[in-house]
């Protein structure tokens, strides 16, 4: 297997904020909280950290979305860079690692702190969060083919590539309902989710319609925290204080239209060829994934990836999520352990690489998979945006 | 369902002289989507530059106006004051060519009686100087 570059990298510390429904700090206290909890995690210290990134960058709109960006956290930290880069326009989320990796490899930096801070909890008490367009402006850009027809959150736009989905694999809401299920069994075990109760079919049909085929119960809960991981190369990386856990694959490709409504294939979003893509960088196969974290900004996110993974047939989520045993914790694919976004909140993929490497330091208490898990997959999602990646613990 | 008769109020685009002839066709009762004048390629969102064959030279060309709901959502959440209850959000596939898909509502039907594939036919609404397209069942009696 060809030496690709993300191999040479390895996320040697995380982080996280307090994750709440309304934070008593501001945004920015809580990405510095996260930030040092992940520089103090790798065993560094501030001055250690000379690459800075994230996703997608200060929106500057107090929607929440994304209100911290680099100069805020670089200027509050007093950080000495080698290199810094916002990525919003790139595979999702995970750009902003994927390109850090790239920054390694050139040797423009060696620890790069990674952050996304959400904010969404408190905006929405105040004004709006998320919400694409704002009364009496015009829209300019790619989302002024949608603005007139009462196009107010992503949701919408998604809702038309889950009912693609619905009618070409006949799932019905009973089938998909195991996803938010299981994620309520798993956020039952974690302290630190938004929602512990579990729940069953009867209650996921009972919740309100949001835009069918979408349920309360299929949407992620908007929450105040941020997560920070500290990507660097693997030589510094053999002393950090915990093992050695490497970036063994990525899948980064955009091979389709890039674009909300002209996108090929509505049913897959744009996942299958970042997963064909991450599979050809790797030696590893499905069968090697003990863990897996698969973004569930809505339920179908997590279901796709299912598929496009090659986890199971085309159309055969249906049957592989039923009853919830295969996706459970003890079961032979166990996903999104911490409860999800869907459960422990909207930390928009970064949930998933906390959780990720929770699981592969053997840390998850009550949540943790058994079996000693050393190999596991991350991804997000979102239209025509898709990134994921492999972690291998050595 | 969303009455076209008396529409709310909808966020309307901002628009560039690449997109102008699009939002405003309406006026003439005309579906303008951009095509290649060397291979016929309609281009949307239009661009000005033919994928299928590199011409730069293309024109705004009334379409029938005819096309099929790719796929489509029902709306529930009164996401701002004033939403009608239930309204149908789709993607409609023009019948020239099926990679060329509109955003639009459907209207004048109920939005139960919405399904794929089903055909459906334009018709336009004129708010703040633009005409935006929208679309009704074929044999609505609209
Ligand atoms: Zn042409």
């Amino acid at each position: 297997m060809t030496d690709y570059a993300e191999k040479r990298t390895a996320i040697t510390g995380i982080g996280q904020s307090r994750i709440s429904r309304g934070a008593d700090k501001s945004a920015l206290a809580l990405t510095i909280d996260a930030a040092l909890d992940a520089i103090g995690d790798a065993g560094l210290t501030r001055a250690d950290i000379d690459g800075m990134a994230t996703w997608p960058g200060d929106r500057a709109d107090g929607s929440g979305f994304s209100d911290v960006g680099i100069p805020a956290l670089q200027d509050a930290l007093r950080l000495e860079l080698g290199w810094y880069s916002n990525a919003s326009e790139t595979s999702g989320q995970f750009g902003a690692i994927f390109n850090a990796i790239g920054a390694i490899s050139a040797g423009l930096c060696r620890h790069v702190l990674i952050f996304r801070t959400m904010y969404e909890a408190t905006a929405r008490k105040t004004s709006f969060a998320n919400a694409l367009n704002r009364p009496g402006q015009r829209v300019f850009g790619p989302f002024q083919w949608y603005a007139p027809y009462h196009v107010y959150a992503a949701a919408l736009q998604q809702a038309l590539m889950f009912a693609a989905y619905t009618h070409k694999s006949g799932m019905t809401d009973e089938q998909r309902a195991w996803i938010a299920i299981n994620q309520r069994e798993n956020a039952a075990l974690n302290p630190n989710a938004i929602f512990r109760e579990r729940i069953t079919v009867e209650d996921f049909l009972a919740a309100p319609i949001i835009a069918t085929p979408l349920r309360l119960f299929d949407c992620d809960v908007p929450i105040d925290g941020s997560t920070a991981i500290i990507l660097s190369h693997v030589d510094p990386a053999k002393d950090a204080p915990h093992p050695l856990t490497r970036i063994e694959a990525v899948g980064s490709a955009m091979r389709y239209r890039n674009s909300w409504t002209q996108l090929e294939a509505l049913d897959t979003q744009a996942q299958p060829k970042v997963a064909e893509m991450m599979w050809n960088r790797t030696d590893l196969a499905v069968k090697d994934i003990d863990v897996a974290e698969l973004y569930d900004g809505f339920s179908f996110h997590t279901i796709n990836w299912l598929e496009n993974l090659g986890v199971c047939e085309r159309y055969g989520a249906k049957d592989f999520i039923a009853g919830g045993t295969r996706i459970a914790l003890d079961g032979e694919f166990p996903i999104n352990t911490n409860g999800g976004a869907l459960s422990a909140g909207r930390m928009h993929a970064y949930g998933q690489v906390h959780e990720a490497m929770t699981q592969l330091r053997g840390l998850g208490g009550e949540r943790q998979v058994p079996g000693n898990p050393g190999v596991a997959v991350v991804t997000t999602a979102g239209g025509p945006l898709a990134g994921a990646f492999l972690l291998v613990r050595e | 369902m969303i009455d076209s008769r008396k529409p709310p109020s909808r966020p309307l685009p901002a628009t560039t002289c690449d997109t102008e002839p699009f939002w405003s066709g309406g006026e003439h009762g005309e579906l303008l989507i951009e095509q290649c004048d060397g291979c016929s390629y309609f281009i949307h969102p239009p661009t000005g530059f033919c994928p299928e064959c590199e011409s730069r030279d293309t024109h705004f060309q009334p379409v029938s106006g005819k096309g099929f709901i790719e796929t489509f959502t029902v709306n529930h959440k009164r996401w701002v004051p004033g939403l009608p209850e239930r309204y149908v959000l789709a993607l409609v596939r023009i019948a020239e060519q099926a990679d060329v898909r509109l955003a639009t509502n459907i209207v004048n039907c109920d939005p139960g009686d919405v399904t794929f594939d089903m055909p459906v036919k334009v018709l336009f609404e004129e708010n703040d100087g633009l005409w935006i397209p929208l679309f009704e069942p074929v044999g609505s009696a609209a």
